[in-house]
């Protein structure tokens, strides 16, 4: 004992004797699979190979082996593992901790072999009522499986109905506009002298429009850059194009060094512009921030506005509150003699009252939507659409609508909340259809809007059968139908495949 | 309006606009510090002076109003002295705190050495300590041969509002919509300490700062006044849910207390000489602390610890208002809490989820979602049908719950527990006499008076199994709210005239949370016939909430600096007595990042409450929530928790019999090493552990200093050993927790770590011995029953001494392994029995 001696570890047992019972085939806790690494009698050599030791250290209660093998029937090993044979059930293998911990784990009662804890041998009666409930399942599945073929078949039929409803539709339409180009034809040889005074007066309304136009963006963008240029020094620096949220095009409330350059390139390289002083400073006092998005984005601005006003409710107010600003940038054109425009009127209204039949148009728009529809890989879960399945529990009814919402409205009055649109199939890989996502539903206060997981099982009925919120406005929905159920293997194979007999 | 024409309003920085602005009328706190240090209108009446065997006592005159004051002054066993000043005549009694203190502290007789026309001087008794009484201005000094330890009223600054006739008007303050009628007028007390020589002062809890404390000077003092905070900040004085008036004074010489035992709003002002300043090594100039303390109202009763040791304030505080509480040994495993577990089906999904990952726990808690209606005592209908299967199937894995029982309760007169509270005339009363009544989570709701020894005696009889419906011998408490939280009052809190009898909450306002938590922990002893401990969580506390169970640091948020603030604040509290504290690990508010939830798993294992909670309107965030790997990393920290089970638990049984803290800032254990006082980013457990958690994101590597000329410390996950008195630099991955474990200790563990410590009760454990450079170790351990009282009733347990030495130990049975490359002697298998007498010797 020269070596430095530093640290010491050292179990202490509590009075327990570690009355270890006789097993006769196979030490303790060791599946049949691993028998014959256990010889009795010969060394034992861990199942990771890090080390051999004499068998009578298996199973003595002290932990030897790296990866926990030397102790499987007894709860030293942190890492190791215990088999329970549960003739009756299945086999499982349990942590070694639970070895002996006063709870029954194995149904077959080995694992408290010396806790004082009292188990009963539940493996029969746990393997009947898993046999039954292997059974039911069975047949639901086989049930649902029949039906779920019923389901690809109707939806095969129904989508080619769809479809062909749908090229009816639009092969009428196409038969309609052909016989209109027809009649146009006929009509603009015809009409060739009108024709001509029309391009004339539409080209030089252009020309002057052009040159209107040129003006105003000059001015623009001189009162963009001022506005830009905020230490006035004649550039426009990075940092200043950073204090401009409103150019921030990922919104995320900053504006990157990329982001800034990008802007930059897109937009004619910024000059000094001669503009009066007093202004350009009018302008800034004058304007309103709604106003910024125009002002600023140059070329951008027709792209810039659609993108802002899905966001902000505000901009098309204020696009309310100032025609006459708006009347002035769109200088609209003269309108042609009146002789013209009545002979043009006539014939268009013609035409359009016969191609653009508001109820076809929908319809198309309908059957185009369905159509373009996931309903699985067979169609299976076309059915569901335009369908809605309601649950009602003590307080709510839950509403839903697959491939559209999900609800939820008090029983007792008061107004339907939604909790999610169609998202998207959202299940695990090679299972993707065993889960819907539904999101974007009414935002929670201090929270995120509201989404609901749809989880999917094979029932013989298309019914929703519980639902429960498990974090703030993030709701789980169980729904059985007959399109998830998968080919049934047969009951033998079932029970076999889980059974050590 | 007579007293305040201007408001003083404090607005705390709250940067939610959300959040409640808090705002309050702080008009004592305005005169009292409007005060300017000088000339002490106070004049020691000489010939007032009485000499008895356990006291003295004296009248100081105000010179310029002619109030007189009475002085009385106790030496105290245990090295302490206490001063009291009340009013000579007040009009009517003013408010002593009562109910803290275990007993009437014993005292010790003081002689008079000499005394002159300027004052007198008295021996206190051992090591040549005196106290000096100089009569004009009045001030005492306390020395240590020819070193003065402390001075009271050195500055001048003691100031007493004496009650008064109203002769005009009213008393009364408004502020906002809330009206103060303070019926008494001005009342407030306040009395300046100097501690020469000292550089660092530390407690006065709760506040989300530094331990280190700051000077004031400048800034809002520190305030003490329990209060339900929305969102806290870090680093301010503001005032949290607790208020613990003990403050410790440390320096390389000598550790001492202050006990300011008052129960109204407090504030506390510290300058100091030194602050922020480099030390002045040129000049002679000694450095200097200087204390004031500010109260509403009550009296001046302070109680003078003077060490000289950290161990020693320790001691003497514990003698006065007791120690820890001894919790079940399950109650420092893991706890999971969420507001709110749903219904009962989501309880077993949970529990099953811990089995499922092989993650341990003890306790599942439900928060007021639990309840019908937020009436507490009972249980949602639909959702919590059946509570006792519920608590059967955890207790058939050996596993608990707490049920949240708060204080403020539901008026309804269909709720059994309102009408019984209303009848007897229990709830807290209005300035006008009616019952008073505050919002809170139920709505309208009364607020029984926790004082009124009658009221907790009911109380506590309603946690018995057939009055508390649904409960069982596995279920356990939270009182959170005891603030009390008043959702409409002023500062969300109740309003000061409100009455407990005949005293104001203006006077007892910090003491109401400490009778909550009392009461319950007697319902639980009640309930059980007075064998089992029982385990209560609260909020709010005072002095001597340590002596009825654990505390946590409230409503923190899932940021990395609330993760860094919990190890200050818990230093804190260990520092004056409560011993069983924690942070809602993951943060409360927010969502935390899976870095940070998983760092907070690895801090929270390694402090006394280990809770994880989180706010109804965050995502889910149970352990196995955040894929494989992240499961993994929070599985180990909880299990080297479990593992340490047996040292946390003789830690525990320590504080409980001397009052030593658990969690102990490294002074404590090095007082003289200067570089130890200011560090709170690490901390001790006893004497023998050194933790240095990582709070710091995406950190690749963290400095621990090694405390100890001489000493040693061994990495507790690689064995490797460093010196003491170095600044280590550790690379840190995700997984690692650095802890060090010093060299002459044994740390007791158990290995086996089960799905709940009770499942490991009858494990065998493995002792970890430590080798001093003089290959010396020596530890212990403690074993009981680990619930009831026995070992203190019956004195049923194990308390052994392990002592390693002389180099050489063995018995002929024993095997053993030797890997010289790690220094790790690994003993096989001893087989000897925990509780007897044995040597083991190597050769």
């Amino acid at each position: 004992m020269s070596c430095a001696l530093l640290l010491l570890l050292m179990s202490l047992a509590l009075a327990m004797g570690t009355g270890a019972a006789v097993e006769i085939q196979r030490p303790r806790g060791v599946p049949l699979s691993k028998r014959q690494f256990y010889e009795e009698n010969k060394p034992f050599t861990c199942l990771d190979g890090s080390s051999t030791i004499p068998f009578d250290r298996v199973n003595d209660d002290y932990c030897d082996c790296r990866d926990g093998s030397d102790e499987p029937g007894t709860a030293a090993c942190p890492n190791g593992s215990f088999h329970c044979t549960n003739a009756g059930f299945r086999p499982a293998f349990i942590p070694s901790s639970r070895i002996n911990d006063g709870i029954c784990d194995c149904c077959d009662t080995t694992d408290e072999y010396n806790s004082g804890a009292t188990c009963q041998n539940t493996c029969r009666e746990m393997g009947r009522k898993e046999r039954e409930s292997l059974q039911i399942m069975a047949e639901i599945t086989k049930e649902g499986f029949l039906l779920k073929q019923q389901l690809i078949h109707e939806a095969k039929r129904g989508q080619e109905d769809k479809q062909g409803k749908l090229t009816e539709l639009q092969g009428s339409k196409k038969g309609l506009e052909e016989k209109v180009e027809a009649l146009r034809t006929v009509k603009e040889t015809a009409e060739d002298p009108e024709k001509e005074a029309k391009e004339r007066h539409l080209k030089a309304w252009e020309e002057q429009k052009e040159l209107l136009r040129m003006e105003k963006d000059k001015t623009r963008m001189a009162e963009a850059f001022l506005e830009l240029d905020d230490d006035a020094d004649g550039y426009v620096s990075v940092a200043e194009l950073q204090s401009h949220l409103e150019l921030d095009p990922d919104s995320d409330g900053s504006l990157s060094e990329t982001e800034t350059q990008v802007s930059q390139g897109q937009s004619e390289p910024p000059a000094p512009v001669e503009t009066p002083q007093e202004e350009s400073r009018d302008f800034v006092s004058d304007h309103d921030s709604d106003h910024y998005p125009e002002d600023y984005a140059g070329e951008e601005e027709e792209d810039v506005e659609d993108d802002e006003e899905d966001d902000h409710d505000e901009e098309e107010e204020e696009e309310k509150v100032t025609p006459e600003k708006r009347e002035d940038d769109e200088v609209s054109m003269p309108p042609y003699d009146t002789e013209t425009q009545s002979l043009i009127d006539g014939t268009y209204s013609h035409l359009q009252s016969l191609i653009c039949d508001p109820e076809c148009i929908s319809i198309c728009r309908n059957l185009e939507k369905e159509i373009g529809f996931d309903f699985g890989p067979s169609a299976e879960f076309a059915y569901l659409y335009s369908q809605c399945y309601e649950l009602s529990t003590s307080e709510y009814i839950y509403r839903l609508c697959p491939f559209n919402r999900v609800s939820q409205k008090p029983k007792f009055g008061g107004s339907e909340t939604n909790l999610g649109l169609w998202g998207q199939w959202a299940g695990p890989e090679g299972n993707l259809y065993s889960v819907m996502k539904y999101d974007h539903g009414q935002g929670c206060w201090q929270g995120p809007n509201r989404s609901t997981t749809v989880k999917l099982t094979c029932g013989k009925e298309t019914v929703v059968t519980s639902t429960s919120e498990p974090s703030r406005c993030e709701y789980l929905m169980e729904f059985t139908t007959p399109a998830v159920c998968q080919e049934p293997a047969s009951l033998d194979e079932v029970l076999h495949g889980h059974t050590e007999l | 309006m007579v007293q305040c024409s201007q408001y003083v309003l404090l607005r705390w920085h709250n940067t939610n606009l959300n959040k409640h602005v808090l705002t309050l009328c702080v008009c004592a706190l305005r005169r009292q510090r409007a005060l300017k240090p000088g000339q002490s209108p106070y004049r020691a009446l000489l010939e007032t002076l009485e000499l008895t065997n356990t006291k003295l006592t004296l009248q100081l005159i105000n010179d310029n109003n002619k109030v007189r004051l009475l002085l009385e002054l106790y030496r105290l066993q245990g090295n302490m002295t206490r001063v009291k000043i009340n009013e000579l005549k007040p009009l009517k009694p003013r408010f002593e705190v009562p109910d803290v203190l275990i007993n009437d502290p014993p005292t010790e007789p003081l002689s008079l050495l000499s005394r002159d026309e300027n004052g007198v001087v008295l021996s206190l008794g051992a090591d040549s300590q005196r106290l000096i009484v100089s009569a004009k201005p009045f001030r005492l000094d306390i020395m240590e041969g020819r070193e003065v330890l402390l001075s009271l009223n050195s500055r001048g600054l003691l100031a007493f509002e004496h009650l008064r006739i109203l002769e005009d008007g009213m008393w009364e303050e408004t502020f906002k919509s809330h009206t103060d009628s303070k019926p008494n007028g001005p009342s407030s007390i306040s009395l300046d300490f100097s501690l020469p020589g000292v550089e660092n002062v530390y407690g006065i809890p709760e506040h989300a700062d530094s331990l280190k404390l700051k000077a004031t000077d400048g800034g809002d003092p520190y305030r003490l006044f329990n209060l339900d905070v929305f969102q806290y900040e870090v680093f301010n004085p503001m005032a949290l849910y607790g208020a613990i008036p003990v403050m410790l004074s440390h320096s390389a010489q000598r550790t001492m207390g202050i006990f300011w035992l008052n129960a109204a709003e407090t504030w506390v002002d510290i300058s100091s000489n030194t602050a922020g300043k480099v030390r002045p090594t040129h000049t002679q100039s000694t450095p200097q602390t200087d204390v004031r303390w500010i109260s509403e109202s009550g009296i001046i009763d302070v109680f003078i610890m003077l060490g000289p040791t950290p161990t020693d304030v320790f001691s003497q505080y514990a003698s006065l208002t007791g120690t820890q509480a001894f919790p079940p040994l399950s109650a420092l495993a893991y706890h999971q809490c969420r507001w709110n577990y749903n219904d009962q089906e989501d309880v077993a999904a949970v529990d099953q989820g811990f089995d499922d990952h092989d993650i341990p726990y003890d306790f599942i808690w439900l928060d007021i979602e639990h309840t019908d209606g937020k009436r507490y005592f009972t249980w949602d209908p639909h959702k919590f049908p059946q509570p006792k299967d519920m608590l059967q199937g955890l207790l058939d894995k050996r596993r608990k719950m707490v049920t949240i029982v708060d204080p403020h309760i539901k008026v309804d007169s269909s709720y059994k527990i309102h009408n019984e509270i209303r009848s007897k005339g229990f709830y807290v009363k209005s300035k006008d006499g009616g019952d008073y009544e505050g919002w809170c989570w139920p709505g309208n709701s009364g607020y029984p008076d926790f004082t009124n020894p009658e009221m907790r005696a009911w109380w506590a009889s309603m946690f018995a199994y057939d009055q508390y419906e649904g409960s069982m011998e596995n279920m356990y408490t939270w009182n959170d709210m005891n603030e009390p939280s008043v959702f409409n009052g002023p500062e969300v809190t109740m309003h000061k005239d409100a009455l407990h009898g005949n005293w104001e909450n203006r006077d007892l306002h910090n003491l109401y949370g400490l009778y909550v938590q009392r009461a319950t922990a007697e319902g639980l002893i009640e309930r059980s016939g007075g064998v089992e401990r029982p385990f209560v969580l609260a909020r709010a506390f005072f002095a001597g909430s340590q002596r009825y169970g654990a505390v946590w640091t409230g409503d923190n948020a899932a940021e990395w600096e609330h993760l860094k603030i919990s190890i200050p604040m818990c230093l804190s509290l260990s520092l004056v007595g409560v011993s069983f504290c924690g942070a809602d690990v993951g943060g409360f508010f927010k969502s935390p990042s899976t870095e940070l939830l998983v760092r907070w798993y690895q801090t929270g294992a390694y402090q006394p409450f280990f809770r994880a909670h989180a706010h109804l309107d965050t995502p889910r965030r149970e352990p196995w929530l955040f894929g494989p790997e992240n499961t993994a990393l929070i599985r180990e920290a909880v299990r080297q928790r479990y593992a340490l089970l047996p040292y946390w638990y003789q830690l525990f049984y320590h504080a409980h019999h001397s009052g030593q803290p658990v969690m102990r800032p490294l002074w404590v254990e090095y007082p003289q090493d200067t570089a130890t006082f200011s560090m709170d980013d690490q901390f001790l457990l006893g004497e023998d552990l050194l933790v240095h958690p990582v709070t710091e994101e995406g950190a690749r590597g963290v400095t621990a200093y090694l405390p100890g000329k001489g000493e040693v410390w061994f990495d507790v996950h690689t064995f490797q050993k460093h010196n003491g008195a170095q600044n280590l630099y550790i690379p840190v991955t995700i997984s690692s927790i650095p802890v060090f474990q010093r060299g002459g200790s044994i740390i007791p563990r158990k290995a086996r770590v089960r799905r709940s410590s009770s499942c490991m009760e009858h494990d065998p454990y493995t002792l970890f011995v430590a080798l001093s450079p003089k290959r010396f170790a020596q530890g212990e351990l403690y074993i009981d029953d680990g619930h009831t009282f026995n070992f203190d009733k019956q004195k049923q347990f194990i308390h052994r001494r392990f002592s390693f030495a002389n180099n050489a130990l063995s018995s002929s049975q024993l095997e053993f392994e030797f890997d010289a490359s790690m220094s790790v002697l690994t003993l096989r298998k001893p087989g000897v029995n925990a509780g007897l007498d044995w040597t083991v010797v190597l050769q």
